[in-house]
């Protein structure tokens, strides 16, 4: 226990620099998974088909091991020279964020009362006012819980980048265990732990922000 | 002011929603559509303001079809009241209100009198409610600020979807009533679909009463409950229909057509003074409750004659088919 506190009071400044990484290597594949599947899962609500295809899909490579997925990617990346580091890392994030926030944007919008989504068509807004006037803002609250969830579901997966050398936090582990020193694989597992902590619970707040003020009883 | 050409709307390939169904609607009426869940009085509301599409003839609103109109446009036109008044929860009751000026753009200061001016209208404190989100407030206050949204932008036409079927008996009838006066001052021409004949007769200065997308008939309450035209419409407007068209007749109208009785000098026998503009159901519910056995009838502060039971059941014997 003394070792592991140690070690980190040691190395904090890695620790910090290696944290940092990680959140950019997350937060730039959740702003990109966030500008392609708000979009989309709005549109999969006027297309019921695809929106059963889209989200099998979406469930499909959420199975996918995340080691397995990095593997696949290496030939096809190898191609533009990208096999290994941080555009792989930050594509396999990117679609692992596709179902939680495809899935929330999707059922919001659905799940916005009827009789509102009628009173604002026979009121005469077009289709872009009403989802920005009254759909979206209805529906944010569910769907920041998905990009919350992505966010979470990131920052641990991220740790395995590291192996496809994407850097961040990851790091600590994968050297960790090369060098069978188990504090410093301890110290990257509690660090990744804590950034999801601080993260969700941040996050919570800008959700709570952004919840309309009519939906607050 | 709204004109119904035949309107058909089929669904599928032969489910008719509506079957050739003409009338017209002149400017200043409440015309209640009326009709069992499926006759297709929803959808023919609907049609107006084409949230449904027509699949055959045509409907006029002021002399232009609605569907050579750019939707958009057409429906800001047009108010727009639902049952479960659809307020959107996001925005406070001020933005609820001032949605459609909000979407053609008014400037603030028309805004804000407009906003005022309806808020008074319908009886609520603009300034108490301006910040506040529709779940702060009650069914009833809800369905009034719909009714101040549906106005917005002062529509000649509004549409007005079973509104006050949620609310609870006591609330409803209140504001009924409140609407009616609303009607007096704004004088608009408003479909209104209910299922309830009371609500009908009461709001209506005609009803189309519909079954199986087919118009049944189209007449003033009094026409309909004194001439149902068949059998369905005699059950819908039901067995006591005499007794609901009393509210419709005035101790005037009995006058028109019957001598009223000599007032007798006799001190002793119960009498109650009424005017001519009572109604003939407020006339003989104090005579059935033994308030008097006789009503003295007064008309510009002179009385006119006197008039009993007898006089009413003759008066609805002549009316009443």
């Amino acid at each position: 226990m003394n070792d592991l506190l140690n070690y980190m009071l040691e190395n904090q400044t890695s620790i910090w620099t290696y944290s940092v990484e990680h959140l950019q290597l997350v937060g730039l594949a959740v702003f990109i998974a966030i500008a392609i599947g708000l979009p989309l899962g709005i549109y999969l609500t006027t297309n019921e088909e695809l929106a059963e295809t889209v989200l099998q899909v979406a469930n499909i490579i959420m199975t996918i091991p995340s080691i397995a997925l990095f593997g696949i990617m290496i030939p096809i990346l190898s191609v533009i020279n990208q096999g290994i580091g941080f555009v792989p890392a930050v594509i396999a994030l990117i679609l692992y964020s596709q179902l939680p926030i495809i899935r929330n944007t999707y059922v919001a919008i659905n799940n916005v009362d009827p009789n509102i989504r009628d009173a604002a068509i026979g009121l005469g807004m077009n289709t872009m006012q009403r989802l920005l006037r009254v759909e979206i803002p209805n529906a944010l609250p569910i769907i920041m819980a998905g990009v919350r969830q992505a966010v979470v579901m990131n920052i641990g997966i991220g740790a395995i980048a590291a192996f496809i050398g994407a850097g961040g936090l990851g790091v600590l582990i994968n050297q960790g265990i090369s060098r069978s020193n188990t504090t410093m694989v301890l110290a990257g597992a509690i660090a990744i732990s804590l950034l999801a902590i601080v993260t969700d619970g941040l996050l919570g707040l800008l959700q709570k922000r952004m919840t309309p003020k009519g939906f607050q009883q | 002011m709204i004109k119904f050409d035949q309107v058909t709307k089929v669904y599928g390939d032969k489910v008719k929603a509506v079957d050739n169904v003409s009338f017209d609607v002149p400017e200043g009426n409440i015309v209640v559509f009326l009709g069992p869940s499926g006759c297709g009085k929803t959808t023919t509301l609907r049609m107006v303001n084409r949230l449904e599409t027509i699949t055959d003839g045509k409907i006029f609103v002021n002399g232009t079809d609605v569907n050579s109109l750019n939707e958009i446009e057409l429906r800001r036109k047009i108010g727009y009241v639902i049952q479960h008044n659809g307020l959107f929860p996001n925005m406070t009751i001020e933005d609820n209100v001032m949605a459609v000026p909000n979407l053609i753009g008014w400037d603030r200061k028309k805004k804000a009198d407009r906003y005022k001016y309806l808020m008074d209208l319908v009886g609520l404190n603009p300034d108490e409610y301006r910040k506040r989100y529709p779940h702060e407030l009650s069914g009833g206050q809800q369905q009034r600020v719909g009714i101040a949204r549906a106005m917005a932008a002062d529509p000649p036409v509004m549409l007005m979807d079973e509104p006050f079927g949620a609310l609870d008996p006591v609330i409803r009838t209140r504001i009924q009533n409140e609407f009616l006066q609303i009607q007096q001052e704004v004088k608009k021409t408003i479909l209104f679909v209910s299922h309830d004949i009371d609500e009908a007769i009461k709001m209506g200065d005609a009803i189309a009463i519909f079954q199986n997308g087919k118009l049944m008939q189209y007449d003033s309450p009094s026409e309909l409950l004194a001439h149902p035209k068949n059998e369905f419409v005699r059950e819908f407007v039901g067995k006591d229909r005499a007794l609901k068209s009393l509210s419709l007749h005035t101790v005037e109208d009995l006058i028109s057509e019957r001598m009223l009785r000599k007032l007798d000098g006799n001190e002793n026998s119960n009498k109650k003074t009424i005017s001519v503009e009572t109604n003939l159901r407020d006339a003989l519910s104090i005579l059935l409750n033994q308030e008097a056995d006789q009503l003295v009838v007064q008309a510009n502060n002179k009385l006119v004659g006197a008039m009993k039971i007898d006089d009413v059941e003759a008066y609805l014997h002549q009316h009443i088919k």
